[in-house]
């Protein structure tokens, strides 16, 4: 075990060994879906941060936070999720609850944030979020919601994300999917009427993406009747009983939504991925497939075609200069990592390190799948670990979350950013080409020469 | 001055005690902290301080989750200290509370004096501090930090030379110009606590994982010996006031003053550093008075027209006024997310030569501010990132300063502090001005110009 560390080494915790695995040197399972061990410094979130970053993108409705500052300063508007219409999303609320509230409870200062805010900017709906506090002094956020759903005619919906629940942040998207399920309930028993529109499940529209990713679908003749949640708005989603179909991309986050819809609906689901072009082209196929449409094959074939002979030119490129470079992933998904690795892999990277924060035991299997021997594959890292196999593996890049790109930088690493505060698309053929721009830049950059070069010199 | 009507908070001007906390034991050497509550915490902290400081930022948790949160977390806080002098190997472990463990009622305490003697531990010092979220803001919880890490450390001790200097929340390039200040004056000094380096580490060399630099446990044990403390801390709480403890406790005398940003304010310092034994001021120092000045009269027509938005801690936002007034830019408004019972009356005092007084807002949020800066005219504004709605929105630039700064890169060390800061500050300040005048008076005069001809083709 070359790559794996042994208990006693200075960057490792012995409780950690079962979440470390090497491809095809050790143990076949891996250690996950557990809570973080005290101490470790994991790049997990919480409960709160898995709800926020699912329901944030809803672009009109006003996102309130039920607790102390803290959790609505270091959420205010940090995402890159895109409107066409309002930017109330962007807007940071919180009940602020102070010393005197923890004591008395928050009951009252929530509902007369409600109040307030209703008052000034007459929204369609709120999300009131529970935050740790919350949970222990016991406030019914449930109650007070639904007495100023009553007294306002909109809306009022509680997301049960109290931190401590876990730090496993999957937990706050199943939090923020019983949220968008109580949002979703039809309001009486109108019939519903379906067209050929499909809603698109797990797309936050990050720099645009399930823009782009709407107009393929447009030019093969499929609408999309709303996105969950990237550029959504609360009326679009009481209306995604309209849909014939469910596209799921996150799957981490959605499945759980498309699941119900099926069992309330009868809306049936499949998983998609429109981040490389290979995933792209795939999914378009599986998509026009479904509806079985020969003229919708056609379109699909001839789109696929176009796009992938004007991108070609341009990955070749790219392929030629990165060929042979080793990547390293850590991001918070097992979905995210594996639309990473195939782009990688297209780009003739070697992936050295994959990670997840929240894979589960399955999707590590089917991502090792994907990867060559002596790759380390590794749950809930922290940064002294990340630091050992990034030096032990010779990484020339990285993708990952902010917390993660300094790292990398002070050890001379290119890094890609791959999460929700990026401001680039990096979905479709387009998006294909803006990754391998990004990867390219990074890897390549002249500044890591002189770096070396001055870390050389140095004692 | 506003009493708090408002219940919502919207769009945050301020963060949480544990943030500010933790930034203070940054500037500890070879300190590492540990972060008593859920997940999410420590990795939001982690998140906000890495885009400010474009450092890696590692904080720990005792990832409290359900079932400790109603047993109690003292099992995950004796592993999470195992495993950070495990992996970090620190001197110091700062434990900060939040708002979860607060309100579960831990006694942080007696659980570190039991672990200290459990463990039989040598050469770790762990200093507990309480910063619940809902009891203050980060300001506070950086004065409590400081203040706590000094009461750790400090014993009765023999008279000596050095000087006490003890400083807020300020950018790493003023704490290096400080320290400058104080060389160039010939005062030697213990400077607390120092994050010149550890937030802001120059490349090159090897990486560690605690940054080298910050303030040693020596000099902070000595500090009771001093001949004076300086502290930049007008605005800072009597409860929380480091430089008042010592002086109280050990009769240390308790110099306090603005922070040496503007003309005036560095001169105080200079003068406080000349009664204090130091050298007079050096020709290198008058020449940079000069230019300043010089500065001052080049352009002060210009600085005329600003009617600037100050927002952001109470100590820097105290400074800034200061400079604004003595440019003749008087302040429009001048808003803290703080409750400070100290910074309006300094204002009223600062401000006598204004002829309107400016809109003073404490415990403000960016709605409140927006407004203020909508009714009071203001035409720039200075602070922090958190208000880029009012350049989004309303058009007013801003002249970005203080925490966080996550738009714009190298917020971490933003220079504003003694004359040569001062100069670089103002010609940001006059150039932001001049930037918006040269965009915009063309185009006022034309359409003013349209008007006039409107009207009178209309008689």
């Amino acid at each position: 075990m070359d790559t794996s560390c042994t208990p006693g080494e200075e960057a490792c915790i012995d409780e950690r060994q079962g979440s470390i695995l090497t491809k095809g040197k050790s143990k076949s399972h891996i250690q996950c879906s557990e809570d973080s061990l005290a101490g470790a410094v994991s790049q997990r979130a919480c409960v709160y941060c898995g709800a926020r970053v699912v329901l944030n993108p809803v672009t009109d409705a006003v996102h309130l936070v039920h607790g102390p500052i803290g959790c609505a300063t270091f959420t205010y508007d940090i995402r890159g999720s895109l409107s066409s219409g309002s930017e109330m999303f962007r807007n940071s609320f919180s009940t602020d609850l102070r010393e005197r509230d923890i004591i008395f409870g928050g009951e009252k200062k929530l509902a007369a944030c409600i109040d307030e805010v209703v008052a000034s900017h007459h929204p369609p709906a709120i999300f009131v979020y529970a935050t740790c506090v919350v949970g222990v002094i016991g406030d019914d956020m449930i109650a007070v919601c639904k007495e100023a759903s009553l007294r306002h005619g909109i809306d009022v919906i509680p997301v049960e994300s109290s931190g401590f629940k876990s730090g496993n942040k999957s937990i706050g998207y199943r939090a923020a999917a019983d949220a968008l399920l109580r949002l979703i309930r039809p309001a009486d028993d109108r019939p519903v009427i379906r067209g050929r529109k499909v809603n698109f499940l797990g797309e936050y529209n990050l720099g645009g993406e399930m823009w782009v990713a709407r107009r393929y679908l447009k030019e093969i003749g499929i609408e999309v009747n709303v996105a969950f949640t990237g550029d959504s708005t609360v009326a679009a989603l009481k209306r995604a009983p309209e849909a014939c179909l469910n596209l799921v991309q996150c799957t981490g986050s959605m499945h759980y939504v498309a699941m119900s819809l099926e069992q309330t609906y009868g809306i049936p689901y499949m998983d998609v991925n429109f981040f490389g072009s290979e995933n792209t082209a795939e999914t378009l196929r599986k998509i026009a497939a479904y509806f079985g449409d020969e003229k919708m094959k056609q379109r699909t074939e001839a789109l696929i075609e176009r796009e992938m002979s004007a991108i070609a030119p341009i990955l070749k490129k790219y392929r030629e200069k990165l060929a042979g470079k080793r990547a390293a992933i850590y991001v918070g998904g097992a979905y995210k990592a594996m639309a990473i690795i195939r782009q990688l892999k297209e780009l003739g990277m070697e992936v050295v390190i994959s990670g997840t924060q929240t894979g589960k035991k399955e999707e590590y299997q089917c991502m090792s799948g994907m990867l060559s021997e002596g790759t380390v594959i590794i749950d809930d890292a922290n940064p002294a670990e990340l630091e050992k196999f990034l030096r032990e593996k010779n990484v020339d890049v990285m993708a990952g979350g902010v917390k993660e790109r300094f790292l990398a930088y002070k050890l001379g690493i290119g890094f890609v950013d791959h999460n929700h505060d990026r401001k680039d698309c990096l979905a479709g053929f387009e998006g294909a080409v803006q990754f391998a721009s990004e990867v390219y830049t990074t890897t390549c950059s002249p500044v890591w020469k002189h770096m070396k070069k001055s870390t050389e010199v140095k004692p | 001055m506003s009493g708090r009507v408002k219940m919502v908070n919207e769009n945050q001007c301020h963060m949480c005690m544990p943030l500010g906390g933790v930034i203070a034991f940054k500037g500890i050497e070879n300190a590492m902290v540990l972060v008593h509550g859920s997940q999410g915490c420590s990795t939001y902290m982690r998140l906000t301080n890495c885009e400010h400081y474009n450092e890696p930022f590692d904080i720990a948790s005792t990832s409290l989750n359900e079932k400790q949160t109603i047993y109690g977390g003292e099992a995950n806080l004796r592993k999470a200290i195992d495993n950070v002098i495990r992996v970090y190997k620190p001197g110091v472990i700062g434990v900060l509370t939040t708002c979860l463990s607060e309100t579960i009622g831990e006694d942080m305490g007696r659980m570190v004096e039991s672990y200290v003697r459990d463990s039989n531990l040598k050469g770790v010092d762990i200093i507990p501090i309480s910063t619940p979220s809902y009891s203050g803001t980060h300001t506070e919880g950086y004065w409590a930090a400081t203040r706590g890490i000094i009461a750790h450390y400090a014993r009765a001790v023999e008279k000596h030379s050095k000087v006490n200097v003890i400083i807020p929340h300020i950018s790493t390039a003023d704490i290096r110009e400080i320290k400058r200040l104080l060389e160039l004056m010939g005062i030697s000094y213990t400077l607390i606590p120092d994050y010149s380096m550890t937030l802001d580490r120059p490349a090159g060399g090897q990486y560690s994982k605690i940054a080298p630099g910050g303030t040693s446990a020596g000099d902070i044990a000595r500090m009771a010996g001093a001949p004076a403390t300086i502290q930049f801390g007008l605005t800072c709480p009597d409860e929380l006031s480091p430089g008042l403890s010592l002086q109280r406790e050990y009769g240390v005398p308790l110099v306090n003053l603005p922070l040496p940003i503007g003309l005036e304010n560095t001169d105080l310092l200079l003068e406080a550093l000349q009664t204090l034994g130091g050298r007079p001021m050096p020709e290198s120092l008058a020449l940079e008075r000069g230019w300043l000045l010089d500065a001052m009269a080049d352009s002060h027509k210009y600085n005329a027209e600003g009617k600037p938005a100050i927002y952001g801690e109470p100590e820097l936002i105290y400074a800034f006024a200061g400079t604004c007034a003595e440019n003749g830019a008087y302040p429009a408004v001048i808003a803290t997310g703080t409750e400070s019972n100290k910074l309006a009356a300094r204002l009223n005092f600062l401000l006598e030569g204004a002829d309107e007084q400016p809109l003073v807002i404490e415990e403000a949020d960016f709605a409140e501010i927006g407004a203020a800066a909508i009714k009071t005219g203001a035409n720039i504004a200075i602070g922090h990132s958190g208000g880029k709605f009012l350049t989004e929105r309303l058009d007013i630039p801003i002249v970005r300063a203080g925490f966080p700064i996550h738009d714009r890169v190298g917020g971490q060390r933003i220079f504003s502090a003694g004359y040569a800061g001062t100069l670089a500050f103002l010609d940001r300040f006059t150039n932001t001005l001049l930037e918006n005048k040269h965009a915009s008076y063309r185009l006022l005069k034309k359409e003013e110009l349209k008007k006039q001809e409107a009207i009178t083709g209309d008689e």
